[in-house]
């Protein structure tokens, strides 16, 4: 037998599945996935406005040069509540912000933006989903950082919160 | 009081085990036969005491004994009697005792009845049955304990509402069955290496084993595929979820594992690819366990999860295979070279068979872990969905199923090429008649699915074949069992086939009143209703579905929401015709008083289980051909080599 460390071939093999494992095993699952379109052009793509008064979302918009953030909301998400503060602060910074209404419909989400502010310019309604799967968005509420040039810089899962806010601003600040 | 009997009994049968397995050992040194000669009873006796403790639990659960924490949080006074003693395995602590249990009873049958092996490799499969279950009765005891007492309750928390379901009671057992059958061919390994005894008469002592965890296997992934189609409500039969995959590795390993100790069993080659293979399939159940059992992957298991025990069963995993596969490195130098074989010859296909399906299992073991690897390793996320799989593993079982054809009509250890492409000429020209049919009628089927269906030709009409010309009253079981089990694959690959060739969808939003066609039917929203279940609120749909004038029928598809725990979920309503079956779902209210509504017309989709049913079957024969002509005495190979 010539080449008999072959032999022990399969339990090196076995030993690395292992070690795998632990270490899978020391970070339990976070079902969490970031979207795919991170670093990607903001695909072709325009969301009817939901009022009157606002414009609906378009990617033709997102190219003039100045970075926007995009809220994905609903009026029926409570952390979208919890956030809204923040999204007033955002905006008091002279943020640019849009929103997108996922499964909504207008009666609430006129009531929703009355009782806890309107942070948003362009305020679209996506009842087909559109919009969540072009940009890969799996829930409310998520925020994006669009740049100036159309690009999705940056994907933000679940609610904002004060920590979040000098991200965000970096994010956006550092094309500017 | 009977928790009690139940815990005592766990004790001493896993003091029986720890028995077993130092007797077995030290016996294996003929200073120590005296001790050689307890390992048959203690192994009888450890089963029937993890026995008593199992009945002891069933006992509890049906009693409602709300004294017992498992009790407790698991199972509820007013549920049906069924879901009571389901409810025994339907949780982590009950199904690890159910496993032991299978695992006891499997150690007393070896004991028992297992009368061709060598008493040396014997004893040592023996030993290597009791530390796998001394390492299972650690568990149990140390983390795990299903007696555990709880004071001042007095009515349980239910069970999980998805769980409700007869499979249910079916579900575990069986694919524990197959899972345990895979630790016995392990200790048959094992022993082999240990005893340097790796012959064919101990691929004929393994053979039943793997045979019967295969059947259990396979059984299991049948109604698992079913399940998922009719309750998670998406119309798909396979999701590449991880747990799914996680049966599905023990099953590719325990198919090669069946046909390489074919070989070792008629013609005495493969012997340690064999070994390795037993040790592959014992490896893959396990690490399915702890796929399931840790929440290491998120999945529709994630009821079972606990990191802790996750730790606790690596930890066994790691003795187990790591101790296995440095055992194999150690011994298996000292294995002999078997018989050798042609290029063209039973044997060969064996081999290729073998060598596609590690492939397959390797594709799949690969997309199980990436998410996890990368996650580890690069701190990156992603999702390996059923694009890759699809692509990946697809192919490579069209190839599979296509030498599968070829494969039972070429002779043991040579043949000649020219005769077996005669000998398959009837399926070759099946399979072109499939094409040429395609081609012209298919309109314009996927190249996969197209490659799928004659593939599905050609191995049907093939399996077929070696009972050409045969006394079909002479033949023997065990080749029946390979004629229906291959039969089977067609059958099921032609299902999958047509499902992704030709199924028609909609899904629309619809008012009562209003009719939608999908595939040959006509479907008419006749109205809503509320239906109160034993334990859950429904919100029922009437829809009828009419194919032509004469054929009508009332579909029912509703939205479950169960109370404790709170849940909703799908109960899709589903017509069956011969030629496929009609899948209704009913979604949440959409506009105004319009239903949102997915239909979907499946054309031969039920050939897939009825497919996995005929290789159950095929398996169930060939076992009960196996044992009868052990029991005749008929071996040796000249009888088997004829076949």
């Amino acid at each position: 037998m010539k080449r008999r460390w072959l032999l022990w071939f399969p339990l090196a093999l076995g030993l690395l599945l292992l070690v795998l494992l632990f270490l899978g095993l020391r970070k339990p699952a976070d079902p969490t996935i970031v979207s795919r379109m991170v670093g990607q052009p903001l695909p072709e793509l325009s969301i009817p406005p939901a009022l009157v008064g606002h414009p609906g979302v378009a990617s033709r918009d997102y190219k003039d040069g100045k970075p926007r953030l995009l809220n994905v909301f609903a009026s029926y998400c409570l952390p979208c509540i919890v956030e809204s503060p923040l999204l007033l602060r955002l905006q008091a910074m002279g943020v640019e912000l849009d929103g997108v209404a996922v499964h909504d419909t207008v009666p609430d989400l006129q009531k929703f933006l009355a009782k806890h502010g309107n942070p948003y310019r362009r305020i679209g309604l996506d009842n087909q989903g559109r919009l969540q799967i072009a940009i890969g968005s799996s829930g409310v509420p998520e925020t994006f950082v669009i740049d100036g040039k159309g690009t999705i810089v940056h994907q933000h899962i679940g609610v904002v919160t004060e920590a979040d806010i000098p991200i965000l601003l970096q994010k956006l600040g550092r094309m500017q | 009081m009977l928790a009690d009997i139940g815990l005592i009994a766990l004790w001493l049968a896993a003091a029986g085990a720890m028995v077993q397995f130092v007797a077995g050992m030290l016996g294996l040194n003929s200073r120590y036969a005296g001790l050689a000669r307890t390992v048959v009873p203690v192994s009888i006796a450890q089963a029937g005491l993890v026995s008593i403790a199992f009945a002891c639990l069933i006992a509890v659960f049906m009693l409602s004994d709300m004294t017992v924490q498992l009790v407790v949080t698991n199972s509820h006074s007013a549920k049906p009697m069924l879901y009571k003693i389901a409810g025994t395995w339907g949780n982590h602590e009950g199904s690890m005792l159910l496993w032991v249990t299978i695992l006891g009873l499997a150690g007393a049958t070896i004991a028992l009845f297992e009368r061709r092996l060598r008493a040396d490799t014997k004893l040592a499969t023996l030993a290597a049955q009791g530390a796998i279950a001394l390492g299972f009765y650690a568990f149990l005891l140390l983390s795990s304990n299903p007696f555990t007492r709880i004071a001042g309750v007095t009515e349980g928390q239910g069970l999980n509402p998805l769980l409700q379901d007869p499979g249910l009671a079916f579900h575990p057992p069986t694919l524990y069955a197959g899972y345990v059958g895979m630790s016995a061919a392990f200790s048959f390994a094992v022993g082999a290496l240990v005893t340097r005894n790796v012959s064919a008469d101990f691929a004929r002592a393994m053979r039943p084993w793997v045979l019967g965890a295969w059947i259990f296997l396979t059984i299991g992934i049948t109604a698992g595929s079913y399940w998922a189609y009719y309750t998670l409500g998406w119309g798909g039969w396979w999701f590449w979820d991880p747990v799914e995959n996680a049966s599905l590795m023990p099953w590719l390993a325990t198919t090669a594992l069946l046909h390489s100790v074919t070989v070792l069993a008629t013609r005495d080659g493969l012997r340690a690819w064999t070994i390795m293979l037993a040790v592959l399939a014992f490896s893959m159940s396990m690490v399915g366990t702890f796929l399931v059992r840790s929440g290491i992957l998120t999945s529709v298991h994630s009821f079972a999860v606990d990191p802790e025990r996750g730790l606790f069963i690596l930890i066994l995993l790691g003795i187990y295979i790591g101790g296995a596969l440095a055992l194999y490195g150690w011994r298996i130098g000292s294995v002999t070279e078997g018989s050798r074989f042609e290029m063209v010859s039973r044997e060969a296909a064996l081999v290729i068979n073998n060598l596609l399906l590690t492939v397959i299992l390797v594709v799949v073991l690969a997309g199980t872990l990436y998410p996890l690897a990368l996650e580890s390793l690069a701190a990156k996320k992603i999702s390996v969905g059923a694009p890759y799989f699809n692509a990946t593993a697809g192919p490579i079982a069209l190839l599979l199923l296509a030498v599968m054809a070829a494969g039972p009509l070429i002779r043991w250890r040579a043949d000649k090429a020219r005769l077996v492409i005669t000998r398959m000429r009837i399926a070759l020209l099946a399979g072109a008649a499939a094409l040429l049919a395609l081609l012209g009628f298919g309109g314009g089927i996927g190249i996969l699915p197209l490659l799928g269906l004659v593939v599905a030709a050609l191995v049907a009409v093939a399996s077929i074949a070696p009972l050409w010309k045969r006394n079909l009253r002479r033949t023997p079981l065990f080749t029946w069992g390979m004629v229906i089990a291959h039969l089977g694959c067609a059958v099921s690959m032609a299902g999958m086939a047509c499902d992704s060739a030709f199924t028609k969808e909609n899904m629309t939003a619809m008012a009562v009143g209003e009719i939608r066609k999908v595939g040959p039917f006509a479907v008419t929203f006749v109205g809503l209703r509320e239906v109160a279940g034993p334990n859950y609120a429904a919100l029922e749909a009437v829809l009828l579905a009419k194919k032509g004038d004469a054929d009508s029928a009332i579909m029912a598809p509703q939205l479950r929401q169960f109370s404790d725990p709170p849940m909703l979920t799908n109960q899709a309503a589903i017509r069956t015709v011969w030629n496929g079956q009609l899948y209704i779902n009913i979604g949440e209210n959409a506009v105004g008083n319009r239903w949102l509504v997915r239909m979907w017309w499946k054309p031969f989709v039920t050939l897939i289980w009825l497919g996995g049913g005929m290789i159950a079957l095929g398996g169930l024969l060939s076992l009960l051909g196996r044992v009868k002509r052990d029991l005749t005495g008929k071996r040796g190979a000249a009888g088997e080599a004829a076949t």
